[in-house]
């Protein structure tokens, strides 16, 4: 029961942000870290936050498992440690983890620096952008109602099973939330798509099934339309103006 | 003449909901028609990207010397009339009210890297910032400062994204270039890269070297 009051603590959003706020805070160098002693309190940390009743993301325990390791490698001596298949002899235990950190402190700076810049961006104005419907003088579509698009849908998976021959089985997983990103890439591309292109390139039944699930719910979010232009003709699906 | 062509470059910039780029401006002089003054758009027919250019800098100038409201700015590969930032209390009242939040540090972070090392999936950006991104990466593409940007090739053919030009727009920057700390962590992905490749000419056949023996004594 107690867990159902976790909140969820934004101020360190990772454990490399962590691990970076113990180096500033202990001011040492990044390059050198001494790792017992940065290890003792970021254990410490976690034990903290788990007081709190934080929620501690299972990427703060994998660190800490990493962070244990390194600490028991740099305490055997050089000659009794056990070399890792890919890597070299006399590689500081360190290494990768130090990588990381200055990798993603850059970021970090990186980011700062955004975040500056959006402040001050947000500033200054523009002329307003009007929105032109430009849909409204082309060739009047009727709205296609959940019938039609069913139909059509059946439509795909009838022609899907009748091309079904055996074939090697990838598996591949798809999900709604991925095919509605690749939707409005498409839509991106291409103001108006029909609604059998949607699926040329599906593989599967689950594919056709997922598609169409993301085509229903863009539609739900009023992201695209669907309009024919003749009663039970060819299905066009439409971008909508953001 | 000159003055002629700057108002007109005036008037574009002061009529464009977006960037313009002197490249553009230069396609728009060269179709443009005059119906009642047919020579008024012939003299600036031929007009040269430079001749642009260097109007946008007079006019620049000019609002700077003149201390207008606004401002010439050069903004996501083009150049934009802006309100200056001492205006905003009043220009607040009058548009902002529904203008979107400001981004989180979690959404910057992701931003960052986006910019810097696209075309990227979301495991790599993941690695780098040692946390799961999917929803930030939802975020950033409702507000449609990312976009897909194609499939990679390794397994699974994950999507890669990029930054867009409202990217370039929301934060004010001319180009990609002019991103922060972009030189230095550029500089560190070529470097990465030439690294990968020297490991694959390495691990390449022999037959291209037997080829690039063979070519000298041709010649």
């Amino acid at each position: 029961m107690e867990s159902d009051y976790k909140v969820k603590l934004e101020v360190f959003e990772g454990p490399l942000d962590l691990l970076l706020y113990l180096i500033k805070k202990e001011e040492v160098d990044i390059y050198d870290i001494p790792i017992e002693r940065i290890t003792n309190q970021y254990m410490e940390y976690l034990t903290l936050m788990q007081m709190l009743n934080l929620e501690v993301a299972g990427e703060f325990l994998v660190m800490a498992a990493t962070l244990m390791y390194i600490k028991s490698r740099m305490l055997l001596p050089v000659d009794q440690q056990v070399a890792d298949a890919d890597e070299e002899d006399g590689v500081d235990p360190r290494w990768e983890l130090i990588r990381q950190l200055v990798e993603y402190k850059k970021f970090k700076d990186a980011a700062l620096q955004l975040g500056r810049r959006e402040e001050e961006q947000s500033k200054v104005f523009t002329r307003q952008t009007v929105e032109i419907d430009v849909a409204a003088n082309e060739a009047p579509l009727a709205e296609v109602s959940i019938f039609d698009l069913i139909n059509a849908f059946n439509d795909v998976l009838k022609k899907a099973s009748a091309r079904d021959d055996f074939r090697e089985i990838i598996e591949e997983r798809f999900t709604v939330s991925d095919k509605i990103e690749e939707i409005l890439y498409s839509l991106r591309e291409h103001a108006e798509i029909l609604f059998s292109e949607l699926f040329a390139q599906a593989m599967s039944r689950t594919e056709i099934v997922v598609t169409f699930l993301a085509l229903l719910e863009l539609i739900r979010l009023k992201r695209l339309k669907v309009r024919q232009e003749t009663a039970f003709g060819e299905i066009h699906v439409i971008r909508v103006a953001v | 003449m000159t003055a002629q062509l700057k108002n007109i470059v005036e008037a574009l910039l002061f009529s464009a909901e977006r960037p313009l780029s002197p490249k553009e401006m230069r396609t728009i002089f060269s179709e443009a028609i005059d119906e009642e003054n047919p020579l008024a758009a012939e003299a600036h027919r031929n007009v040269r990207e430079a001749q642009i250019a260097a109007a946008l800098e007079e006019l620049k100038v000019e609002y700077d010397t003149q201390q207008r409201s606004f401002q010439l700015v050069e903004i996501a590969g083009g150049w934009r009339l802006m309100t200056r930032s001492e205006y905003a209390p009043w220009l607040k009242k009058l548009l902002d009210e529904a203008r979107p939040h400001r981004l989180s540090q979690p959404s910057l972070e992701t931003l960052s890297i986006i910019a810097l090392r696209q075309p990227i999936s979301r495991a790599d950006i993941a690695s780098i910032r040692g946390v799961e991104v999917d929803g930030v990466i939802k975020t950033l593409l409702e507000r449609d400062l990312i976009t897909i940007v194609g499939r990679s090739e390794v397994p699974g053919k994950p999507l890669l994204y990029g930054t867009t030009q409202r990217f370039l727009e929301h934060f004010g920057l001319p180009s990609l270039e002019d991103m922060p700390k972009a030189q230095e962590l550029r500089l560190q992905a070529a470097a990465l890269k030439t690294a990968e490749a020297k490991v694959e000419t390495a691990a390449a056949p022999k037959e291209n070297e037997g080829q690039a023996t063979a070519n000298p004594q041709q010649n």
